[in-house]
């Protein structure tokens, strides 16, 4: 530690306040009854919650996957583009940001609906109406759409950094556009699509308010079965705090394969 | 030898508005050494740039022996680049990095694995192969980028200030290994370099450039005793370059002072440009010559003795250097052998702008 490390004991005190004691009581819950014996039930119980559990990490999977095909075009076309082309789509990336969370999926639910946008122009040229809210793919899009930036950013940022120069070298050498993308473009930018990928497959997995908004709630994901143990008609905690433990060590394995994959490549931690 | 691998014909590009090329005209004899010389801005990169494909210009020419390459993108020109940053691939070890064009030609292993210990032998970096990039010293890097170029096969290697990171000694053993390898692997060398000591020691032909025009093309003895005109003189080592006119063939007059020269060919009592080069003044007492001035400083300089001489009626003072010091204050005749006396047609205006080559 260094000699002036006490300028973070506010945050320490936050971090332990709201961050260690509640793992703390989530564990404690998780291995307790209601008379708070210990217990393993509620891990056992786990098991018929497995149905909503893969459907999450399948859901937040393919979410994860939109958001890579879709990010990592524009942020390599970011990352080459001169800097008020730079500035002009970070700034249409970060606009609808600024917006609430909220709001935003909202304003999906109305383009959704039956008798929304989209079904209302597709009826005037005599098409549909077709079922999209309340569909997984809803959700997905849903997923897509809030967390999208966060799949460019990190990607971007690493690509920023790549020289043009290594590009004129990959060109000199006899590779062709394609050839320096896959040759030199991406292995190094390799470590910010793990970011990009950990950061978007997080939040995804462990949603609940996309799912209940263009979900309806016929498709609850591991995130609305959780919060209904906490805060539905008949709360069990104990449950609860199992299965948000289950979900944050799964979350923690695939985090951890992820850092492996990164690890085997040479650039590691050059890059980061 | 004697067939040209590379001409440039009537080159002009632009910024903004502003010149970089203006016109130029350049031929480059298959398998020899040539440096581009010039202070930054001359132009002497883009020019390179041009050639390797990475910059196209407004107009003219670029052939690659009879074919013309303009519309031909940098990797199907049969060239290859040591550029200045050495922009060696950070993801791969030293023996990918070399492999890269040879990988994307989809040669075989056996093959790769020959040319890459081939290289390596070539500069020096027997069993490097598996390092990492990042861990080599800036000497090491330079030569990987040297064995990634020529590991292709190229015809023309081009050189874009390699040297420009390394120190001095590293460079001056880097400049004789450069022209080793050259010669051994018989290619053409084109070479970019502020520095003329370089091009002096590395080049059979130099290629002085300034703002965007060549100022003068020749073997490094013609480019340093032979200058064509005061910005090549200037430019290739320190120089005293003075008014003088011309009184005939072989007789020249400058600061008061009437010398033999060996130049002919001027107008009676033309105005020229007189260059000597401050290493062949000889010092001799000041009865003995016509020029004469004072020593106003005396500056050790390892080798030589560097010493500034103030001319009666001259705006700038003298430069000599030699291995006796004089006393400062003291007067001193200077003279010059008629061979080391060197006459150039007198320019009123900007060199740049006025001289037109071929």
């Amino acid at each position: 530690m260094k000699k002036d490390s006490w300028i973070a004991s506010p945050f320490m005190l936050w971090v332990v306040i709201f961050t260690v004691v509640p793992l703390a009581m989530v564990c404690w819950y998780a291995f307790t009854d209601s008379t708070g014996a210990f217990t393993l039930s509620n891990i056992e119980m786990i098991g018929s919650y497995w149905g909503y559990l893969k459907d999450s990490l399948v859901m937040g999977a393919v979410a994860t996957i939109f958001c890579l095909l879709l990010g990592y075009p524009v942020a390599y076309v970011m990352s080459r583009a001169n800097w008020v082309e730079q500035q002009t789509l970070m700034m249409l990336l970060m606009l609808p940001q600024w917006m609430n969370f909220l709001l935003r999926t909202y304003a999906w639910m109305t383009i959704l609906e039956n008798n929304g946008l989209i079904n209302t122009l597709l009826g005037k040229i005599g098409i549909g109406p077709f079922q999209m809210i309340n569909t997984k793919g809803a959700i997905v899009l849903g997923m897509v759409y809030n967390f999208l930036p966060y799949m460019i950013l990190p990607i971007y940022s690493v690509m920023e950094k790549i020289h043009g120069s290594l590009f004129e070298a990959a060109n000199d050498l006899g590779a062709n556009r394609f050839e320096t993308l896959r040759r030199v473009v991406l292995p190094l930018s390799l470590p910010g699509v793990i970011t990009g990928i950990t950061m978007v497959f997080v939040p995804s997995v462990s949603t609940f308010v996309i799912s209940q908004m263009l979900g309806g709630g016929r498709n609850p994901l591991i995130g609305d079965v959780i919060e209904r143990l906490f805060v539905g008609a008949a709360p069990n905690y104990n449950v609860g705090a199992a299965l948000s433990l289950v979900l944050m060590v799964l979350i923690l394995i695939s985090m951890a394969v992820m850092k492996k994959f990164d690890d085997g490549e040479e650039t590691g931690g050059l890059m980061m | 030898m004697s067939e040209n691998i590379i001409s440039l014909k009537n080159i002009s590009v632009s910024f903004d508005g502003e010149v970089i090329l203006d016109k130029l005209n350049l031929d480059i004899k298959d398998g020899t050494f040539v440096t581009l010389l010039g202070p930054s801005g001359c132009g002497k990169t883009t020019t390179l740039r041009i050639i390797g494909g990475f910059q196209e210009p407004d107009s003219g020419d670029v052939f690659f022996g009879s074919e013309r390459i303009n519309d031909l993108p940098p990797h199907k020109r049969k060239l290859n680049t040591v550029f200045q940053r050495y922009a060696l691939f950070p993801h791969l070890n030293v023996y990918e990095n070399i492999a890269f064009g040879m990988r994307i030609q989809k040669k075989k292993e056996s093959e790769i694995k020959a040319k890459v210990e081939e290289m390596l032998k070539l500069v020096s970096l027997e069993g490097f192969e598996k390092r990492r990039t990042s861990t080599l010293s800036g000497g090491q890097q330079q030569r990987v980028a040297i064995a990634r170029a020529l590991a292709n096969d190229p015809r023309v290697l081009l050189l874009d200030e390699p040297l420009g990171a390394l120190d001095l000694k590293l460079r001056q053993e880097m400049q004789v290994e450069l022209k080793r390898i050259q010669s051994r692997l018989g290619i053409t060398f084109i070479y970019v370099t502020h520095d003329q000591e370089e091009a002096l020691s590395m080049s059979d032909t130099i290629v002085v450039m300034n703002h965007g025009v060549i100022q003068q093309i020749g073997s490094p003895i013609d480019i340093y005793n032979e200058p064509e005109n005061g910005f090549v003189a200037d430019f290739i080592g320190e120089s005293n370059i003075v008014d003088g006119i011309m009184h005939a063939d072989c007789d020249v007059e400058f600061c008061g002072a009437r010398f033999e020269c060996v130049d002919t060919g001027f107008a009676k009592d033309e105005e020229v440009d007189v260059v000597v080069r401050p290493e062949d003044i000889i010092v001799v007492p000041k009865e003995e010559s016509a020029l004469r001035g004072t020593v106003t400083s005396v500056t050790f300089k390892g080798v030589h003795y560097e010493m500034y001489v103030n001319v009666p009626g001259e705006e700038e003072e003298w430069i000599i250097q030699s291995t006796v010091a004089q006393e400062e204050g003291k007067e001193i005749g200077m003279t010059v052998i008629p061979e080391n006396i060197h006459i150039m047609k007198k320019y009123t205006g900007d060199y740049a702008s006025d001289i037109e080559f071929e």
